[in-house]
């Protein structure tokens, strides 16, 4: 009797066994290919390191060497002394902080009017601005160059700054907007109704619970002006570059050094992953927010 | 509209024409007619700095784009010695009747249409994959992800060109081990086609992860319990993802793909970095060929007629994004 039973919940819990196994094994193959794809991904990332990290013959070394030892800062040193780095990293930083402080201020407004103001127009002018979100700014390259030429602003940062609003401002907009719609009105008419202002409403209320949103939108929008290359290559002269065209242009006395040039990669993008990272998962929430409805 | 439903300044415009006779009180009908007015100005007012910096450096640039490809437009026309004249259509006479434009035409679209072909498909499989894997594998590939999605464009070229160097690459290192292979100062440049298919790997990589993250976040919304329904009905896995996951984020799709057709035939820097500032005729994509015939010869005419064309190539992209934003009601 017992020995029946028992056999009984043996062939019982075989199956569920054998399903359990099967449901390991195959979380053990995707987790495999995840982290397949995961050094795929990471590899140029890890190969730049590598190469910025270890001694410059050994970057040369018919043989690859797949870990920096011994760790040597040698390369850096080349990179800042073949040219100006600093120069070029200042310019790359007025350029941006103006554009992103210009571009938020400006932006916030009309996010504020599309997202807060219902008047004659506001449809037209939201698929205004996501066209001109659409515009490929390679195309518009020439007449900008013709214009900055006529208004005199060439080989100026001031210059710069007003084509990176091309593309920062839409953008800006439209983030800001984002993040606006998901903040009740409810709140802002309460303070009204406490006798606040409609300015003051704002300020006190709706702009604390903006702020984390701006912050990151602008953070964003200064990553997308530092990285930008072709309008900092053709508007700027080489003794007023930027950083990416300085990075763009590398070459040494002996050709291109890959080894030094890794170290300057290393310079120019690591900051910057580190800022996207602080960012990344509250832009993409702004994003994709409500994108999913129908 | 749920934005500003409940806003104080929305005005009816219909009423807001109708006289206020009869109404009884005639005196405060002018006070509140202003009053109404400075509201409608509101918004006016807070639009009118955006409007005017994307007029001035977007807006007037595009028209400049359109006059300038019926002009004739040189160097001494630049310098101001000589003013610019009408030419009509001769400029896009010049450039349909160049069989190296059409080669142009053909290579950008096809160079654009393998890197958003691969783009989507590959981020389809790794956002799919990420649903499937331990949260630490998945927490592994998201920081692999967002650190390639952050990197410079110039950054990830300048790397993706040591990686495939002819002599200390390490790629033509790594295709050498395979036995019988011998890749040793194998030159990936020296063919158009096989430059072309770096620069498009480059390309891939660094769209790849927006892709991923965003419709990661889109399956997140895809109820568990349509999934299983359908699988308890008998679907298998790729008929659960063609009937039940796939409809779900296909506005998603829809979008992202829009996106990256434009991103990709916008592709320069890549190309230029790559072949160090001279792309050879095999390398030249749209853009590039845009830049070189007005900055490389000083024919500011016909590089802006060429950009115009790419940007008319794109119009129908750009609707099809546009009815898709007014579809789901981000519009609204």
């Amino acid at each position: 009797m017992s020995a029946m039973t028992s056999s009984r919940a043996h062939t019982g819990s075989a199956p569920a066994v054998a399903a359990a196994r099967r449901r390991r094994n195959a979380k053990l193959g995707w987790n495999a290919l995840g982290l397949l794809v995961f050094a795929l991904a990471a590899f140029p990332v890890y190969w730049m390191l590598n190469t910025a990290f270890k001694p410059a013959k050994d970057a040369i070394d018919p043989t690859p060497h797949f870990f920096p030892y011994p760790v040597s800062l040698e390369n850096f040193r080349r990179a800042l002394n073949i040219s100006d780095f600093w120069g070029p990293v200042e310019r790359s930083l007025i350029v941006s902080a103006s554009t992103v402080v210009i571009g938020a201020a400006i932006g916030l407004l009309a996010a504020l009017a599309i997202s807060r103001f219902a008047f004659r127009g506001r449809k037209v002018v939201i698929v205004g601005i996501l066209t001109v979100q659409m515009v490929p700014l390679v195309a518009m390259i020439i007449p900008v160059f013709l214009l900055l030429n006529q208004i005199h602003q060439i080989d100026k940062l001031s210059g710069l700054v007003l084509t990176y609003l091309t593309f920062i401002l839409p953008f800006t907009v439209w983030t800001l907007r984002g993040f606006l719609v998901n903040i009740p009105k409810e709140l802002e008419e309460a303070a009204m109704v406490d006798g606040c202002s409609r300015t003051g409403a704002f300020l006190r209320v709706v702009f604390p619970l903006l702020a984390p949103g701006l912050v990151a939108t602008s953070i964003y929008g200064f990553i997308q002006a530092w990285n930008e290359f072709l309008y900092a290559l053709l508007v700027m002269s080489q003794e007023h570059e930027t950083a990416t065209v300085w990075l763009g242009t590398f070459t040494t006395q002996h050709g291109t050094e890959y080894a030094p040039m890794m170290a300057g990669s290393t310079m120019m993008g690591i900051p910057v992953v580190i800022l996207f990272l602080l960012v990344q998962r509250k832009m993409a929430a702004g994003l994709t927010a409500g994108a999913v409805k129908g | 509209m749920s934005a500003a439903e409940t806003t104080t300044a929305k005005v009816p415009p219909r009423r807001h024409s109708s006289p206020p006779a009869g109404d009884g009180r005639p005196s405060a009908a002018p006070r509140r007619t202003r009053l109404r007015l400075g509201q409608a100005a509101t918004p006016w007012l807070l639009l009118a700095p955006c409007i005017l910096v994307l007029v001035l450096v977007l807006g007037y640039p595009l028209i400049r784009l359109g006059t300038l490809s019926f002009q004739d437009y040189k160097k001494p026309q630049l310098w101001g010695f000589k003013p610019a004249t009408w030419v009509g259509f001769d400029n896009y006479r010049a450039i349909l009747g160049d069989s190296e434009f059409w080669s142009v035409v053909v290579r950008t679209i096809v160079f654009a249409g393998f890197c958003v072909l691969f783009t989507m498909v590959i981020g389809m499989l790794v956002a799919l994959l990420l649903q499937r894997v331990s949260p630490w594998v998945r927490t592994l590939i998201n920081i692999a992800l967002v650190a390639s999605w952050a990197m410079p464009v110039v950054v990830a070229v300048t790397v993706f060109k040591w990686m495939f160097d002819s002599d200390y690459g390490v790629v033509n290192w790594v295709l050498s081990q395979i036995p019988g292979v011998d890749y040793s100062g194998h030159n990936w440049f020296a063919s158009g086609p096989e430059g072309l298919s770096v620069i498009m790997m480059q390309v891939v990589w660094g769209a790849i992860p927006f892709v991923v993250i965003t419709l990661s976040a889109g399956l997140t919304q895809v109820p568990k319990e349509l999934e299983e329904a359908a699988r308890l009905d008998g679907a298998g896995a790729f008929g659960v993802f063609r009937y039940v996951t796939f409809p779900i984020i296909k506005p998603l799709v829809v979008m992202m793909t829009t996106l990256s057709v434009i991103w990709d035939m916008g592709v320069f820097a890549q190309v230029w970095l790559m072949r160090g500032g001279h792309p050879e005729p095999e390398f030249q994509l749209l853009t590039t060929y845009s830049y070189d015939r007005a900055f490389g010869v000083n024919d500011y005419a016909t590089g802006s007629a060429i950009a115009l064309l790419t940007v008319l190539l794109l119009l129908g992209v750009v609707a099809v994004y546009m009815r898709q934003m007014l579809k789901i009601g981000e519009v609204e």
